[in-house]
C-alpha cells in the first residue's frame, strides 16, 4: 500500500508558477491606479497639502468616520496607539502615507503624486531607542507619559540569591540592528466595486486574507458580508504581508467612495522605506553558572525600538514580549529574571519577520554560551551539553512547556557533520598561513503550531489560532480541502494533500486544497508563525479522518466484514489479507459523497535544531565568507522532506543575510538611507554556501500529525552561527562582535579598537 | 509599434518612457514577466532580447522594437522546457515571484555558452535575487538542465 507521507514529491503549485501563468495581484488590469503621497520628513506638522486643479487627491480629512489602526493587548501596561490611515496633521515617520492620488495609468498617478504640495512644521525626531528614552525625549503620540508603548519584568524567587552564589558571571550584550523582511513582491492591492451587488472584492498580497477582511469592514464601519479578499499567488511573505496595510483600506474606501475599480502596487522604495520592519533589538543577559559551566540563573533585559506605531493584529509588544517569554531557550534555566520594554520612535513601524524575535534571543544566548566557554575553559559543544534541557515535558520560567524534542542528540549531529576535530586542525594550519577560520556553533529550540491560547495569554484583543478545514470527497472519489490558511510560496497544497491522501487511501493528485479566497474558505487566520502545516495539517486530517471512519462503516457493509478489517488505499477500501476489496470511488458514489469539517486549536509544539556556520575573515579587506553551513534539525514528522530541506535553506539564506549583510540605516534625522537594493544588501548565490540538512523526527504528542513547524527555524538560528563562526575566527586578534550584520565596516572598527 | 515576442507581433502604442518590462505586462498581457525593484538589482523581469537575457525594467519598450524578445510564457512547448522540468524536479522555486527571470537567465546563458561549469553558472545566478530558495535548489535545477541541454 502507498503511503504518501515522507516522499518528497513535487509541487501541485509548480506548473503555473513554471510557465508565467501564476496569478499575482499586480497582473490583474485596473482602469485606476491609486499612489500615495509619503511623507518626506520623520516627525512633524501637516500644514497644508494641496493638489494641482484636476487631480483626484484623498487626505484625512476625507476620511471622517474612518477608524484608525489601534490594536490592543490587556497586559504589560500596553498602551493602545492609534495610527489614521492616512496621516492626520501629524506625521511620525518617513514615508508614512499623507494622500492618495487616482489616476488612469501608474505613470499618471506618480506624476500626479510629484505634483502634490505638501508643507510642514518639522519637529524633532527620535529616531533610536536610546533618545526616546531620554527624560528630554519629545512624547510621540499624544496621551503616553513616555515613549514606552509596552514594558514588563520577571524574577523568580531564588534568583538573586543563585546569581550571588556563581563561580562565573557572564554578561553578553548583542544588538539586532533593524532589517526588512524583503519579499520579493513587493505589496500590491486591487480593490473593485461590483455595482450590482454593492460588493467590493480586494485582491491582495496578504498572508492572513480573513482577517484582513474583518479589519477593514471594521475600519470602515461595512458589513463583512460585502467584502471579499482574495490573497491570490503571492510572491512571499515572510511576515510582512501578515500585518493590515493602511493603503489596502484607502484603496476599498476609495473603490466604494468612486464605485470603480482602483489598484496600488508598492514600488521597492516604498517597499523600503514605508512597508513593515523588524528585529531592531538590543538585549544585555548574564549568565550565573557553577564551577562546571552549568546554569544556575540567567538574567536578561530587552529593548526593542517598535517604530511608530502599532501592527494589527501583533501590535507593538510582539517582540519585546517574545523575548521575554522565550529568552532561555534549549537551556535548562531554573531561575531567571528579565525586564523588556517596547520603544516608541519616529521610524518605520516594526512587525513580525520569520522568527520576530528570535534571531536576537538566540544570537544573545549563544554569544553569551561562547563567552562563558573561554570565561570556564570549555570547549563551545560541552556548555552546551551541560546545559541543554534533557528531560520532557519541561517547564520554563516563563511558563512555557517544552514537548518532547532531541536537543542533545541533534547538536551532537551537526557537530559530527561539521567535523569538529578536523575543522580545528584545519584552522590551525591556516593561522599559521595568516588566515582566519571561524566555526559557529547556534543551538535552539522555537515554539511553532501555536493555538488561541498562546495569543490569549499575551492578552491580545485579536486572538488568531485555530484553524478550520472543510472537506468535500465528491461522488468521484475526489477530495476538495477548503483551508483557512494562506500559504503563499510553502507548498501546503501538495503537503497537505499528502496528509489527506494518506488517511482516505487515495493519491495527492485526486486531492484539492483551495486556500486565499473569504468567499470560498472557512474563516481562518492565515500563514504566519510556522504554523500552518502544524494546524491546518492538524485540521485536514481531524476531517479525512472522520470521511475516512464514513469510508470504513460503508465499505464494511458492502463488503460484509468487521469495520475493524477494513484498510484503505490505492484507491480500494479492503478486507485485511483478503482481495476482497472495493474501490473508494464506488463508496463515494454509492452515498453521492461525503463531507465533514475538522477543527484544531493546539497549545503549540517546539522545534530545535543545532546550526554551524564555518567562516573565514580575511581581515584586510573585512569581508567575511561563509564557506559552509550545517543544519541539524527536528521537526517531528517530515511530511514532504524536499519542501522541508527548501524552507530551511531559504530561512538559512535570510539568517545569515541578518547576520552580514542587510541593514535599514536611518539619519538622525529619521531619514531613511537605504531605500534600494543598491542599498539594501539582499545576499546573491554568490554570499550562500552549500547548506547541508540533517533530520531526526521526535514524534511528539503536541501535534497529532506529528509534525512541528519548520518555516522559521532557519532565519533563528543562523545569524548566531555566523557571528560566534566569526569570534572564533578573531579571537586570535582579542576582537569580539556582538552585533550584527557583521559588516566589513564594523568588523574593521573591530580590528582597529583591538589594536 | 510592433513588439515581436514569443514570435508573435502585437502592436502596441506606449509612451517613450514605458519600460519594456511594463510593455509585456500591460500592453501585450504577457504578465509572466514580473517587476520586483525597477532598478535593475532583483532581475525578477529578466527576459531574452535578441538571444541576451536583459533586465526588463532597464530598457524602454520603444528601445525593444524590432528585436526577438523572448518571455517565461515563450519557454514551454508541449512539454515543460528542460529547464523548467529541472526547476520542477529540484524544487527551484517556492512563492514563484523570482522564478520565470531565473528561468530566463539560465537559458540565454546555456544558449550562448552551453559548455559552463558549475563554478561559472554560479556566476551567472548571482545576476538575479531569490528571497525563497537560499539558491541551493536553483542551483542543482540549472545544473541538471545544463547538462541535459548539452546532451541535446
Amino acid at each position: 500500500m502507498k503511503r504518501w507521507t515522507g516522499r518528497p514529491i513535487t509541487r501541485f503549485e509548480d506548473n503555473m508558477l513554471l510557465r508565467g501563468a501564476g496569478r499575482f495581484t499586480a497582473d490583474l488590469p485596473s482602469p485606476k491606479y491609486m499612489r500615495f503621497v509619503r511623507s518626506p520628513i520623520a516627525a512633524g506638522k501637516i500644514e497644508s497639502c494641496v493638489a494641482p486643479e484636476g487631480v483626484v487627491m484623498i487626505t484625512a480629512a476625507d476620511l471622517e468616520g474612518v477608524g484608525a489602526i489601534a490594536p490592543m493587548i490587556r497586559k504589560f501596561g500596553y498602551v493602545p496607539i492609534e495610527q489614521t490611515v492616512l496621516a492626520r496633521d501629524v506625521v511620525r515617520y518617513t514615508g508614512e502615507p499623507v494622500a492618495a492620488v487616482i489616476a488612469d495609468s501608474e505613470e499618471e498617478a506618480e506624476d500626479f503624486a510629484d505634483s502634490v504640495m505638501l508643507d510642514f512644521r518639522p519637529g524633532d525626531a527620535v529616531v533610536t531607542a536610546a533618545e526616546s528614552l531620554l527624560a528630554r525625549a519629545p512624547f510621540i503620540h499624544p496621551g503616553m507619559d513616555s515613549n514606552v508603548v509596552v514594558r514588563t519584568a520577571m524574577t523568580t524567587p531564588g534568583h538573586q540569591a543563585a546569581m550571588a552564589g556563581a563561580a562565573h558571571l557572564v554578561r553578553a550584550k548583542i544588538r539586532s540592528r533593524r532589517q526588512s523582511a524583503l519579499p520579493m513582491e513587493t505589496r500590491a492591492g486591487h480593490a473593485a466595486f461590483d455595482v450590482e451587488t454593492g460588493r467590493t472584492t480586494l485582491t491582495c498580497t496578504a498572508q492572513m486574507p480573513h482577517l484582513v477582511r474583518t479589519a477593514i469592514a471594521g475600519l470602515l464601519g461595512m458589513d463583512e458580508a460585502d467584502l471579499r479578499v482574495i490573497a491570490p499567488d503571492v510572491g512571499g511573505g515572510f511576515g510582512q504581508k501578515m500585518s493590515l496595510a493602511a493603503e489596502y483600506v484607502v484603496l476599498v474606501w476609495a473603490a466604494r467612495k468612486l464605485r470603480t475599480t482602483i489598484a496600488w502596487v508598492e514600488d521597492r522604495r516604498e517597499n523600503l522605506m514605508a512597508s513593515f520592519h523588524s528585529r531592531d533589538i538590543e538585549i544585555a543577559v548574564t549568565g550565573a553558572f557553577d564551577a562546571d559551566g552549568r546554569f544556575l540563573a540567567l538574567s536578561g533585559d530587552v529593548t526593542a525600538n517598535v517604530g511608530a506605531y502599532a501592527p494589527y493584529p501583533n501590535t507593538a509588544a510582539v517582540e519585546p514580549l517574545m523575548s521575554f517569554t522565550e529568552l532561555p531557550g534549549p537551556y535548562d534555566v531554573k531561575e531567571y529574571s528579565c525586564a523588556a520594554r517596547g520603544v516608541i520612535t519616529n521610524t518605520c513601524v516594526s512587525a513580525p519577520y520569520r522568527g520576530v524575535a528570535r534571531p536576537a534571543i538566540t544570537l544573545a544566548m549563544e554569544r553569551l554560551m561562547d563567552k562563558a566557554a573561554v570565561v570556564i575553559g570549555l570547549e563551545p559543544a560541552e556548555i552546551r551539553r551541560r546545559n541543554l534541557v534533557q528531560k520532557f515535558p519541561h517547564t520554563t520560567p516563563a511558563g512555557l512547556v517544552y514537548d518532547d524534542a532531541s536537543y542533545t542528540e541533534t547538536m551532537a549531529a551537526a557537530l559530527r557533520a561539521a567535523d569538529v576535530p578536523g575543522f580545528r586542525a584545519r584552522q590551525r594550519d591556516a593561522l599559521a598561513a595568516g588566515r582566519y577560520l571561524g566555526l559557529g556553533i547556534s543551538t535552539f529550540c522555537e515554539r511553532t503550531g501555536y493555538g488561541s491560547a498562546a495569543f490569549a495569554a499575551r492578552g491580545m484583543d485579536i486572538q488568531p489560532g485555530w484553524e478550520n478545514v472543510d472537506m468535500r470527497m465528491d461522488a468521484s472519489g475526489k477530495v476538495t480541502a477548503r483551508i483557512g490558511a494562506s500559504p503563499h510560496g510553502q507548498g501546503l497544497r501538495t503537503t497537505l494533500a499528502q496528509i489527506i491522501a494518506d488517511t482516505l487511501g487515495i493519491t495527492p493528485a485526486e486531492v484539492t486544497v483551495i486556500h486565499g479566497d473569504t468567499d470560498d474558505t472557512p474563516y481562518g487566520w492565515g500563514t504566519f508563525a510556522s504554523r500552518s502545516l502544524v494546524i491546518s495539517g492538524g485540521a485536514s486530517l481531524i476531517a479525512a479522518r472522520k470521511i475516512r471512519a464514513k469510508l470504513i462503516d460503508d465499505a464494511a457493509e458492502m463488503l460484509e466484514a468487521a469495520a475493524a478489517d477494513i484498510e484503505l488505499g490505492d484507491g480500494f477500501a479492503r478486507v485485511a489479507g483478503t482481495d476482497r476489496a472495493v474501490a473508494i470511488a464506488a463508496i463515494a458514489g454509492a452515498k453521492n459523497g461525503f463531507a465533514d469539517e475538522g477543527f484544531y486549536d493546539p497549545l503549540g509544539t517546539f522545534s530545535n535544531a543545532t546550526h554551524i556556520a564555518i567562516v573565514e575573515v580575511d581581515v584586510g579587506t573585512c569581508k567575511v565568507k561563509v564557506e559552509k553551513f550545517v543544519v541539524a534539525e527536528d521537526a517531528g514528522r517530515l511530511i514532504n522532506p524536499m519542501i522541508v530541506d527548501g524552507q530551511i535553506h531559504g530561512g538559512v539564506a535570510q539568517g545569515i543575510a541578518n547576520a552580514l549583510l542587510e541593514e535599514i540605516v536611518y539619519d538622525e534625522t529619521g531619514n531613511i538611507l537605504t531605500i534600494s537594493l543598491a542599498d539594501f544588501l539582499a545576499p546573491t548565490a554568490h554570499e550562500i554556501p552549500p547548506i547541508e540538512v540533517l533530520h531526526r523526527e521526535t514524534i511528539s504528542a503536541a501535534t497529532i500529525t506529528g509534525a512541528k513547524g519548520i518555516g522559521e527555524g532557519g532565519t533563528i538560528g543562523a545569524p548566531a552561527a555566523v557571528l560566534n563562526a566569526i569570534n572564533d575566527a578573531l579571537r586570535p586578534l582579542g576582537v569580539e562582535i556582538d552585533e550584527m550584520p557583521a559588516t566589513p565596516a564594523r568588523i574593521f572598527a573591530a580590528l582597529q579598537a583591538a589594536r | 509599434m510592433i513588439l515581436d515576442v514569443n514570435g508573435h507581433a502585437y502592436e502596441v502604442e506606449v509612451e517613450p518612457r514605458r519600460t519594456l518590462a511594463d510593455a509585456l505586462r500591460k500592453d501585450c498581457g504577457l504578465t509572466g514577466t514580473h517587476v520586483g525593484c525597477e532598478h535593475g538589482v532583483c532581475g525578477a523581469c529578466t527576459v531574452i532580447v535578441d538571444g541576451e537575457a536583459i533586465r526588463g525594467c532597464l530598457m524602454f519598450a520603444v528601445q525593444a522594437e524590432g528585436a526577438k524578445i523572448r518571455t517565461v510564457e515563450g519557454l514551454a512547448g508541449e512539454t515543460l522546457h528542460v529547464m523548467q522540468q529541472e526547476f520542477e524536479r529540484h524544487h527551484g522555486l517556492q512563492c514563484g515571484f523570482c522564478t520565470p527571470g531565473f528561468l530566463l537567465l539560465a537559458v540565454a546563458a546555456l544558449e550562448q555558452a552551453p559548455e559552463l561549469n558549475d563554478a561559472q553558472l554560479l556566476d551567472v545566478l548571482a545576476a538575479n535575487l531569490c528571497r525563497c530558495t537560499g539558491y541551493q535548489n536553483i542551483i542543482k535545477a540549472v545544473s541538471a538542465a545544463a547538462r541535459r541541454m548539452k546532451e541535446g
